[in-house]
C-alpha cells in the first residue's frame, strides 16, 4: 500500500533548519513505508499568531518543502483573527506559491462568520482546509474549534473541501457530528490509538471521507498508522484512508500548479 | 512455564511492525533501515506483550475484547506470551472475584500463554487476602495496581506497605499510570493521571518488589522516568509518542528497563508494534524490548 500523511509539523525533532527537521522527519515516514506529507505551521507556534508570526512560520515551511518538493505538500497556516494579513498569506503561499491547503488551528473558533472570506478563497483556489477540532473533557481553549462548529461552517460552503483534524479527538461524537456533512473527511491523527476508531468512522461516514494522518513529530507515525492498519477494514478502505482519499483531495489544486504526481 | 528463556537473542528476527505491515508495505518500505534481522532458523522468536486487559471497557465495545480473539489477534501478530489485567479489576469492587475469573479465562487459554496479573486495591478492607489470593491460590507472577481509578496517591502509606508484602510474596507490581487521556474521558468517568514521583524514594529505599509501571508517558517527564529506572522500575512503551519515541526511550533510560507492552486491546496492538520500526532499533535492543527484560523480571537472580 501506498501511504500519504495529511498531518506533519516541523516538531519533535532536532534542527535549526525548517529543511534539517523536515528531512529527519521524512527518515523516520520512511521506515513506516509513508511517501509524501503534508507539512504545516513553523518551529515555534502560537495559539494567536500575529500577521508576522504568520509570515515567518509559513516561510518556514515553504522553505522546507523546497527542499523535498516530491515528498511534502505545504499547507497555509492562517488566523481568522487578521483577515486581511491571512487572505494575503492565502495568496502568496497557495495562489502565488507552492502550498496546497490551509492550516487553521485555535485561533478562533470555525463557526464564526469572520472565516467566511477565508474559505471562499480558498474553494477560488481549490485548496482543502484542514482545521483542528477537538472535544476536550478538561475544556477546549476559548478559540478552539468542536466538530460541531467545522459542520456549521462546511454547510455554508458545500463547493469547499474539509479535513476535520483530529475528528474531535473524541472520536465518537465527532464522527456523529460530522457524519451528515459530505464535505468534510474525518482525519485520525493526534489522539491516542483507540481501538475502533477508524471502524466506526468508516461505518459512519463510509472510507471514502476518512483519512490517515499523524500530527507527527509531537505524535509517532507509527500509533497513528496503526489506526488504519490495525482496523478491522477491507485492504481497499485502508488505501482508500491511507493515500488515495488525500491524493483525490488534492487533485484539482496539484493539477491546476501543474504538479504531477 | 513459557520457554522464552530457552530462546537464542541471535535468533530473534524482525521487528514488531514487519507482521502489522506485512502485505501493505511500499517498495520504500522494504528499503527502509529497520532492525537487523539476525540470521534465524525458523524458530519463533518470543514476543512478551506485558499490557494487555481482559473484559470489557465500559465505555464502548472494543475489537478483540472476548478472550479467545485477543489471544488470536496477538499470536497472529507474532505474540508468544501476554501478561493480562482484567478492566473488571478496574472497576469492580469483588476483586478476590475478578481475579478469579482472571486466572481461569488466563487457563483456557493453556500454557501459559496469557499471565493473569490480579489487581489489588490497598484501600480495601481485607486487600492483604486479595494480594495472597493472587500468590498462592492463583499463582500469579504478578499484580496490576490502579491507583488513580482506586483512589489513592503513591505516596500513601498503604501503598508503601502492599509495595513490601508484594516483594514477600515475590510478585512483580504493575502499576497503570492511566488508562487514557484525561481529555477524551467519558464526563461521569474522569479520572487524572497518576503522579509517579513518590513511587522514586520508595524504589529507592528497596521495598523488595519488581515494579513494572505501564501507560506512564502522559504522567512522567522522561527525566522522572529516567529517575524510575535508575530506581529499579522498567517502564513499558504504550504511551509512548513522539517520532522515534522508543529510540529515545532506550537513549535516556538503560535499554534493560524498558518492555513491549500494548495497552491492547484499549489500543489498537500495532501502535506499540510499528513504534519499534519507527525507532530501527537494533537487533538487540529490540529483543530486550520484546522478550528479554519481561523475562528477566520473570526470573529474578
Amino acid at each position: 500500500m501506498t501511504i500519504w500523511d495529511a498531518h506533519i509539523h516541523l516538531s519533535g525533532v532536532p534542527g535549526d533548519a525548517p529543511e534539517a527537521r523536515l528531512e529527519r522527519l521524512l527518515e523516520y515516514a520512511d521506515r513506516l513505508g509513508i511517501e509524501r506529507v503534508c507539512v504545516f505551521m513553523g518551529m515555534k507556534w502560537s495559539y494567536a499568531p500575529s500577521p508576522d508570526d504568520l509570515r515567518q512560520q509559513n516561510d518556514e515551511v515553504w522553505r522546507a518543502i523546497r527542499h523535498f518538493p516530491e515528498r511534502a505538500f505545504g499547507f497555509v497556516y492562517l488566523n481568522p483573527n487578521h483577515l486581511a494579513a491571512s487572505l494575503a498569506e492565502l495568496d502568496r503561499c497557495v495562489r502565488d506559491g507552492p502550498m496546497v491547503g490551509v492550516k487553521l488551528w485555535v485561533a478562533r473558533r470555525c463557526h464564526e462568520p469572520v472565516l467566511d472570506p477565508l474559505v471562499r478563497r480558498a474553494a477560488e483556489l481549490k485548496a482543502v482546509v484542514l482545521q483542528h477540532t477537538y472535544l476536550k473533557a478538561t475544556g477546549n481553549l476559548p478559540g478552539e474549534s468542536t466538530p460541531t462548529d467545522l459542520a456549521q461552517l462546511a454547510a455554508r460552503h458545500p463547493d469547499a473541501s474539509f479535513i476535520a483534524a483530529h475528528t474531535g479527538a473524541d472520536w465518537e461524537l465527532g464522527i456523529r457530528a460530522l457524519r451528515d456533512t459530505p464535505n468534510v473527511s474525518v482525519e485520525l491523527c493526534g489522539f491516542d490509538p483507540t481501538a475502533g476508531v477508524t471502524e466506526m468512522a468508516v461505518r459512519e461516514v463510509g472510507a471514502a471521507r476518512v483519512l490517515y494522518g499523524s500530527d507527527a513529530g509531537g505524535r509517532s507515525f507509527a500509533s497513528q498508522l496503526a489506526k488504519v492498519l490495525g482496523a478491522q477494514i477491507s485492504a481497499a478502505d485502508k488505501q482508500l484512508i491511507l493515500r488515495d482519499n488525500l491524493k483525490r483531495l488534492l487533485t484539482p489544486i496539484l493539477q491546476t500548479k501543474g504538479i504531477r504526481i | 512455564m513459557n520457554t522464552l528463556s530457552a530462546l537464542n537473542r541471535r535468533e530473534f528476527v524482525q521487528t514488531a511492525a514487519t507482521a502489522a505491515l506485512a502485505g501493505f508495505g511500499s517498495a520504500r518500505a522494504a528499503a527502509a533501515p529497520r532492525s537487523k534481522a539476525p540470521a534465524g532458523t525458523g524458530r519463533h522468536p518470543a514476543w512478551v506483550d506485558v499490557n494487555v486487559t481482559l473484559g470489557r471497557w465500559p465505555f464502548r465495545r472494543l475489537p478483540f475484547d472476548e478472550t479467545p480473539a485477543l489471544v488470536g489477534k496477538l499470536r497472529q501478530q507474532g505474540v508468544t506470551a501476554a501478561w493480562a489485567g482484567t478492566f473488571d479489576g478496574v472497576f469492580h469492587h469483588d476483586l478476590a472475584a475478578a481475579n478469579a475469573r482472571l486466572a481461569e479465562d488466563c487457563r483456557r487459554q493453556g500454557r501459559g500463554w496469557l499471565r493473569p496479573f490480579g489487581s489489588v486495591n490497598p484501600k480495601l478492607p481485607g486487600w492483604k487476602r486479595d494480594l495472597q489470593q493472587c500468590a498462592e491460590a492463583h499463582q500469579m507472577a504478578g499484580i496490576r495496581l490502579h491507583p488513580t481509578y482506586h483512589g489513592y496517591a503513591l505516596d500513601d502509606a498503604a501503598f508503601a506497605q502492599l509495595l513490601v508484602l508484594a516483594g514477600r510474596h515475590r510478585l512483580i507490581v504493575q502499576i497503570v499510570a492511566d488508562l487514557e487521556d484525561e481529555r477524551t474521558q467519558h464526563p461521569l468517568a474522569r479520572v487524572p493521571h497518576a503522579n509517579l514521583q513518590p513511587l522514586v524514594p520508595l524504589l529507592r529505599a528497596g521495598t523488595g518488589a519488581r515494579v513494572v509501571v505501564l501507560n506512564w508517558a502522559r504522567s512522567a517527564s522522561l527525566p522522572l522516568a529516567k529517575q524510575l529506572a535508575e530506581a529499579g522500575a522498567c517502564l513499558d512503551i504504550a504511551t509512548v509518542e513522539n517520532v522515534g519515541g522508543v529510540d529515545n526511550l532506550v537513549r535516556q533510560l538503560s535499554v534493560d528497563r524498558v518492555v513491549f507492552g500494548s495497552h491492547a486491546p484499549l489500543f489498537y496492538f500495532e501502535s506499540a508494534a510499528l513504534k519499534l520500526q519507527e525507532s530501527a532499533l537494533t537487533a538487540e535492543t529490540s529483543w530486550a524490548i520484546r522478550a528479554g527484560n519481561a523475562m528477566r523480571l520473570l526470573s529474578p537472580v
